[in-house]
């Protein structure tokens, strides 16, 4: 008997600490005391993309979606919905743009206006099963690469895609391809940078979680292009189910003679092996990432020799990115001229994007390249919560920028981003509003860059902890104007002098907010405030008189005793000499009478 | 496994996800209220299901409704096929059930007999 209903538990990696396995087991027994087992299959795919909203449902043939979901709901979903078809409405997702209970994923803002390309089966396939890669047309491209193309109409297919590495820096995958191609050696190698180190970034494990064939599947059609044996997935260790994952995968499709020796039966041999990483940022450098791979300390070096010429064990090597990867099956099965039919003339085809920060559906999104930041932000991603205003999207992590409100018309793509100072970079998109500080953004991308530097090279190394020392004396309301103009002097030696990308793009983000924000950076400097309120040197935190209600919650939040009164005794107040700025007693306030104020602390402004 | 195998493989596969895809051309939709399964709507289910599994009717699903008012025709079962207008059936029973699969979603002829209604 066919199953009735298909219902598909998120089983990415938000949705599993969200106890997603808690949900499936409690509905597993209600289908199960319910005698529903042979009508209803519970399917566990990848990440469904909006994960603030996890354990999530998809209930098919209705395209009904449930959101937060607990096991204590698992029962009267059953019933209800499974059992007598009344989907239970107080689940459902509620679009909060249209103010309306959406009966259908269809119907959601958030999945409506993305296009799904790379990501078309994360969230409707269970991705350790094969049968279901292969039912959504899963390996078809490999046997039409390795049956009816030659080598070099792949590259070709690829060059005339246009397509451009999604790893950050943009280049056109088919010159690489073909450089990779063309270059002599005893053997060659693919490699799949799936190190995604940057803060914000979860699109690459977001892939290779819920479509690990599809990564292979692009890997061994690349294999059979360039004529490569073997190839290298590099995982980082933080990422354990995507590993599981694509053990199985691997293991599955070497079952299936869909990899290993005589592929499909055609002669071809191709093979992949998993490496972890560590997870420093820098070893997604790819030079470093390959001299991991050899056992080596992750260490960029310099370049040229490209890996195309001299990469894993001193062979050509192919190394792309995990999206970029994604692309390949559908590029050779609908072609060159569909895929340059989707998003911008330089940049054609989607983009994933990890959406995160200030924004109402934070999450894993795809949309056509040349989509605004408007429509990501708003439409998608549901706007900002609570009416803030929108302040800044930075995209690139720490080796991009920020974009300032006034450009949120901007259409996303490498030329315009750059254009910007900002930078495409993997994915990551981290919305800020009118509560953050720029400098401090600033800050602690720089920091993140300083922490992570391999240390071969002196700007990187020294360079970028000096500009943090400087960024950390205007965020204390000690900096002077010289001190920008000093920013500015090591932020240009820095990018042009250290040898790898981490170092060159480590002062962008300083770079970015000082020519889009210098009024902050002038005001952090030149009256020792910070408008945002979030410089912790630059604010006292002050308790309302007529508002305290002395019901003591703050005195017993602060964590250093600087609040002192009586409960019942209104009002309290906070020894700012005690303080240390971390907000608990504004957290717990129920009356919002703790207030942060602009200034110094007192003591500061006489020693200052 | 060679080209030919995947897909053979895929033809099958293709079917077992079909739900997922939302252009079935059939949809059998079942009345389950309470006077409805009271009645054995959940045979009748039952019957649809085995005898579209049996078919491989891969166009076919099945959901439910609540009740829609007319509990002297209990079990009640609507089919939408696309382009045509809804038949809806009454006094299903198993046996019934079978006959609506291969007449009326198979063939394309609706069984007269038990049908109460036909709406746009
Ligand atoms: C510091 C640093 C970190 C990087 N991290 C990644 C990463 O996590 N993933 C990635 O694909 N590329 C990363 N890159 C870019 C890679 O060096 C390389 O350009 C990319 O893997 C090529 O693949 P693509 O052409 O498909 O984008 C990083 C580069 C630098 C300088
Ligand atoms: S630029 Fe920085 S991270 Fe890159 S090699 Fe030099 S020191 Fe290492």
């Amino acid at each position: 008997m066919p199953h009735r209903l298909d219902v598909l538990v998120c089983s990415g990696a938000a949705c599993v600490s969200n106890h997603t396995a808690d949900v499936r087991d409690a509905l597993q027994s209600a289908i199960e005391a319910h005698g529903l087992s042979t009508e209803v299959r519970l399917v566990e795919t990848g990440c469904m993309g909006p994960c603030e909203l996890g354990p999530i449902l998809l209930v098919y043939p209705e395209g009904a979606l449930y959101i937060r979901v607990t096991p204590d709901d698992a029962n009267e979903i059953v019933e209800e919905h499974f059992l007598k078809g009344r989907p239970v409405q107080r689940l459902l997702w509620e679009d909060p743009a249209a103010r309306r209970i959406a009966e259908e994923k269809k119907q959601v803002a958030f999945f409506e206006r993305q296009e799904k390309v790379v990501l078309s089966n994360c969230g409707t396939i269970d991705p350790e099963d094969l049968q279901e890669y292969i039912a959504t047309g899963g390996y078809e491209a490999l046997g039409l690469a390795l049956t009816e193309r030659q080598p070099e109409e792949l590259i070709q297919i690829v060059l005339d895609s246009k397509l451009r590495g999604r790893g950050g820096a943009g280049f056109p995958t088919g010159l690489k391809w073909q450089l990779a191609a063309r270059a002599e050696g005893d053997e060659k190698y693919i490699v799949c940078n799936g190190d995604e180190g940057d803060p914000g970034a979860f699109m690459d494990r977001a892939l290779l979680e819920g479509d690990p064939h599809a990564v292979i599947e692009g890997m061994t059609i690349a294999a059979y292009a360039i004529g490569a044996a073997k190839g290298f997935i590099y995982v980082r260790a933080e990422y354990p189910l995507a590993i599981r994952r694509l053990e199985i995968a691997i293991d599955q499709a070497r079952a299936s003679g869909l990899l290993g020796e005589d592929i499909l039966e055609t002669g071809f041999a191709f093979d992949v092996e998993i490496r972890i990483g560590a997870g420093a940022f820098v070893c997604g450098e790819e030079t470093a990432l390959i001299a991991s791979i050899e056992g080596q300390r992750g260490m960029p070096r310099t370049r040229p020799p490209y890996p195309s010429d001299r990469g894993v064990f001193g062979q050509p090597t192919l190394i792309n990115n995990v999206e970029t990867w994604g692309n390949i099956r559908h590029i050779v099965l609908r072609g060159a001229d569909w895929f340059r039919s989707i998003g911008t003339e330089s940049s054609p085809g989607t983009k994933v994007f990890a959406l995160s920060g200030k924004i109402t559906n934070t999450g894993i999104v795809e949309v056509p390249m040349g989509t605004t930041l408007r429509e990501l932000i708003d439409e998608i991603g549901g706007g900002i919560p609570d009416g803030k205003a929108l302040k800044a999207v930075q995209t690139g992590g720490p080796s991009g920028g920020c974009i300032p409100a006034q450009h949120i018309d901007t259409p996303i793509d490498y030329e315009s981003l750059k254009e910007l100072g900002a930078f495409m970079g993997s994915g990551g998109v981290i919305v800020l509003d009118e509560d953050d500080c720029m400098v401090g953004i600033a800050k602690y991308f720089l920091e993140f860059s300083c922490d992570e530097s391999c240390g071969k090279c002196v700007p990187c190394r020294v360079g970028t902890r000096t500009m943090l020392s400087i960024l950390e004396r205007i965020t204390d309301g000690r900096g002077t104007l010289g001190d920008l103009e000093q920013l500015q002097m090591l932020a240009d030696t820095i990018r042009s002098t250290s040898l790898c990308g981490l170092g060159q793009a480590a002062p962008s983000p300083v770079l970015s907010t000082m020519k889009h924000f210098r009024e902050e950076y002038e005001e952090h400097v030149q009256t020792a405030t910070c408008s945002a309120k979030r410089c912790k040197a630059l604010i006292r935190y002050e308790i309302d008189r007529a508002a305290c209600k002395a019901c003591d919650l703050c005195r017993k939040a602060c964590p250093v005793e600087a609040i002192e009164g009586t409960p019942g005794e209104p009002p309290y107040t906070i020894h700012e000499s005690v303080c240390i700025q971390c907000g608990r007693c504004f957290d717990v306030c129920p009356f919002d009478a703790v207030r942060i104020e602009s200034g110094k602390k007192k003591q500061n402004e006489v020693e200052g | 496994m060679k080209l030919e195998d995947l897909r053979k493989i895929r033809e099958r596969a293709e079917k077992d996800i079909s739900l997922r895809r939302g252009d079935a051309r059939v949809n059998v939709v079942i009345g389950m209220g309470t006077s409805g399964i009271a009645a054995g709507a959940r045979n009748v289910m039952s019957a649809f299901l085995d005898e579209i599994g049996k078919r491989d009717l891969a166009d076919t699903i099945v959901t439910q409704t609540g009740g829609r008012g007319l509990a002297s025709s209990e079990p009640i079962v609507e089919l939408h096929i696309k382009n045509e207008p809804v038949v809806v059936y009454g006094e299903m029973t198993d046996d019934k059930a079978r006959r609506v699969v291969a007449e009326h979603i198979v063939n394309g002829s609706p069984v007269s007999e038990y049908v109460i209604e036909v709406r746009d």
